[in-house]
């Protein structure tokens, strides 16, 4: 088949350079799609029916008539007593699960009372010292009825420790559990750069915890392997989908290592990924991305079982799309990533609140965005028919360009000896600050548009109101964890505090360790600081 | 004689990671004729200004996101001060709300970026604004 011109008549006007149509990526798209683009191309190889090996058109046969994606808005901020009222207001507004924001000092190991901690306490999440604060922040949500995710790393496994003997306190038991803790720590030497130690050591934390939620909490998610935050770093899509299934490459990699059945532990990662602007581009980045992780975990790790083959995803909208000017305009940005990510066939989304390039989000935005995606699923009629754009030349088009794109950056990463040398090397991180200065090049010179920030601007100044977080609540947290901590018997928090620093030495798993000391109160800090002398320190590189 | 390249550290306080808008300015500065240093993730006040003393810089460019600027940008000041350096400007970037940024400039803090401003302005201001210490 030839393709018909698409140049305007003789003698139309048109501009000297001829324009160049790309994604936000920067992927130079063609004028038009046809059956040529999708040459040898078979229905039941690259696609399939949703459901089935290769889930390229979803995860579930029936999709979201079967059971809508969960609307999980990510939520945290000021004092446990702050954002337990959040989570109240959110699941009375019809939200189907939980998603709980930390603050800096405890998503890096530091406690309230902690010099490093000044300035910090409860700003960009909730404050969690101790299993007294997560009592607070849970109490009330029956956790055997919600599903809750939370968005820690290095301190991850503390974290989980509080949330299952909270769970013991209250006679649920862990079998009857079900979330998700993000505990990604290759992304974090990618993108988000929240560490304590290592590499190495960070990766055998996470081997620990795969292999106890595997053993003892069969409906936890231990691992949510992400790519939100290398987009945020500014990675094109591509890179992306690649960085985070290399990183989910590396995690099998470790687990099998450690001698788990592949197929007992496939199932329980699960995956996160952004949702930009660039709709096509997007809608294609979930679909290539299942198919791609179906064909790693059947072909190179031998899972034998077609649930080990699925990729399950939750996807946020793209805090980095978002502008300061004119924040209204926000909206209409997150209703159509909020769309792309329905027809990618995402399972969970987060939909960004107007306001989030300013503060954390104000309630009233917060019901704004989670009201986008509400009308997403009830009024657009989106839903009634399972991957829509399945055998669009376009989109199919697409969707083999990113997965053939994201594969050659896997080949190179494998060829460097796999996801670690990669990160020693500076790899991912250097790629992705090269598209970033690439990209802000491309807005400096307006080859690039985002509306209301380098076009269309106006001078009004926003007039949202945002959400302020008080300067209470430092001193207030800081009291509690100072209070609490003089209240334990010493003698007991000291063996505690021992019995996780011998797991650590040793190769004993550490979570039931763990476990055990959350219950007497060690907090994250301390155990943070057996791992900080134990596994060491990690610095940033600071590759520019 | 033509004057010397104006020394510029980069730094990040707090804790928080988000370091694509610092990593994006070092490099225009430095594409822009700067001589830039950037201190990595995770620093206190306190390391910044021993880097910034060490290094020897005429400026030094804050890139924050925490929500922590009204606490670390005034210690800061506050360190330069008792060290008795009153001639190293301080500027910044990140999310910060117009009224803070009132508050900063009264305290000495010199500038402050916005999202949404371009490389090119940052440069510009730069080359106008900043001079080599003596």
């Amino acid at each position: 088949m030839s393709l018909p011109s698409l140049e305007p008549p003789d003698g139309a006007a048109r501009d000297d350079a001829p324009r160049r149509f790309s994604t936000v990526s920067d992927m130079e798209i063609e004028p038009l799609y046809t059956p040529d683009h999708l040459n040898g191309w078979r229905y039941a190889a690259r696609l399939g029916n949703p459901g089935e090996y290769p889930f390229t058109r979803g995860a579930y046969p029936s999709m979201y008539r079967g059971k809508l994606w969960s609307m999980r808005q990510f939520a945290g901020f000021g004092t446990p007593e702050d954002t337990n009222a959040r989570f109240r207001f959110l699941l009375g507004q019809g939200q189907t699960g939980l998603s709980t924001a930390f603050d800096m000092p405890t998503l890096m190991g530091y406690d309230a009372d902690h010099p490093r901690a000044l300035g910090e306490v409860g700003r960009e999440g909730v404050a969690v010292s101790s299993l007294a604060d997560m009592q607070i922040l849970f109490d009330g949500i029956p956790l055997d009825q919600v599903t809750t995710s939370m968005t820690v790393n290095c301190s991850a496994s503390v974290i989980l420790a509080m949330y299952f003997a909270m769970a013991e306190q209250r006679g649920i038991p862990l079998t009857a559990l079900g979330g998700t803790i993000q505990n990604d720590m290759f992304k974090e030497f990618i993108a988000q750069k929240e560490w304590i130690s290592p590499p190495e050591p960070s990766l055998r934390v996470i081997v620990d915890m795969i292999e106890f939620c595997t053993a003892h909490a069969p409906k936890w998610h231990p691992v949510s392997i992400s790519g939100y935050h290398i987009r945020e770093a500014g990675s094109t899509a591509v890179q992306e989908l690649a960085f985070t299934l290399a990183d989910g490459i590396g995690y099998v990699q470790a687990a099998m290592a450690r001698g788990l059945d592949v197929d007992r532990f496939a199932s329980r990662l699960s995956f996160f990924f952004n949702v930009h602007n660039d709709f096509l581009e997007e809608v294609a980045k979930f679909r290539a991305a299942r198919r791609m992780w179906a064909t790693i975990m059947r072909e190179r790790f031998g899972a034998t079982q077609p649930r080990s083959w699925l990729l399950r995803t939750h996807a946020q909208t793209a805090g980095c799309s978002l502008t300061a000017q004119q924040p209204i305009n926000n909206v209409v940005r997150v209703a159509l990533q909020a769309l792309a990510a329905v027809m990618g066939g995402t399972n969970s989304l987060h939909t960004n609140s107007m306001d989030e390039t300013l503060a954390l989000p104000s309630e009233g935005a917060v019901l704004t965005a989670l009201r986008t995606q509400q009308i997403v699923a009830e009024e657009t009629g989106v839903i009634n028919t399972v991957d829509p754009f399945g055998g669009s030349y376009a989109v199919e088009a697409l969707t083999d360009r990113l997965e053939r794109e994201a594969f050659a950056y896997i080949e190179q990463i494998d060829k460097m000896g796999g996801i670690i040398r990669a990160i020693e090397l500076g790899f991912p991180q250097q790629e992705i600050a090269d598209a970033s200065y690439q990209y802000q090049r491309q807005l400096d010179r307006g080859e690039k548009v985002v509306v209301g920030m380098n076009k269309y601007q106006t001078d009004d100044t926003h007039s949202l109101e945002i959400l302020r977080v008080g300067d209470d609540v430092e001193p207030r947290q800081a009291a509690r964890v100072r209070e609490r901590k003089a209240a334990r018997d010493a003698a007991v928090v000291r063996a505690r505090i021992d019995a996780v620093r011998n797991a650590a030495r040793g190769g004993a798993n550490l979570m039931p360790p763990i476990i055990a000391a959350v219950k007497a109160e060690v907090t994250v800090g301390e155990i943070s600081d057996v791992f900080r002398e134990v596994f060491g320190v990690y610095r940033d590189p600071a590759y520019i | 004689m033509s004057e010397r390249r104006l020394r510029i550290l980069i730094a990040k306080p707090g804790l928080d990671g988000h370091d694509r808008g610092a990593k994006i300015i070092a490099r225009a500065l430095r594409d822009g004729g700067f001589e830039i240093i950037y201190t990595g993730l995770h620093q206190t006040p306190e390391m910044i200004v021993e880097a910034a003393l060490q290094e020897d810089v005429d400026a030094i460019g804050l890139s924050i996101l925490s929500g922590a600027h009204m606490t670390l940008l005034p210690a800061i000041l506050d360190l330069l001060a008792a060290r008795g350096v009153d001639d190293m400007p301080l500027f910044g970037g990140g999310i910060i709300p117009p009224e803070d940024i009132t508050e900063l400039k009264q305290r000495g803090v010199l500038e402050i970026f916005t999202p949404g401003a371009s490389t090119q302005q940052i440069i510009d201001w730069a080359r106008c604004t900043l001079r080599p210490r003596q």
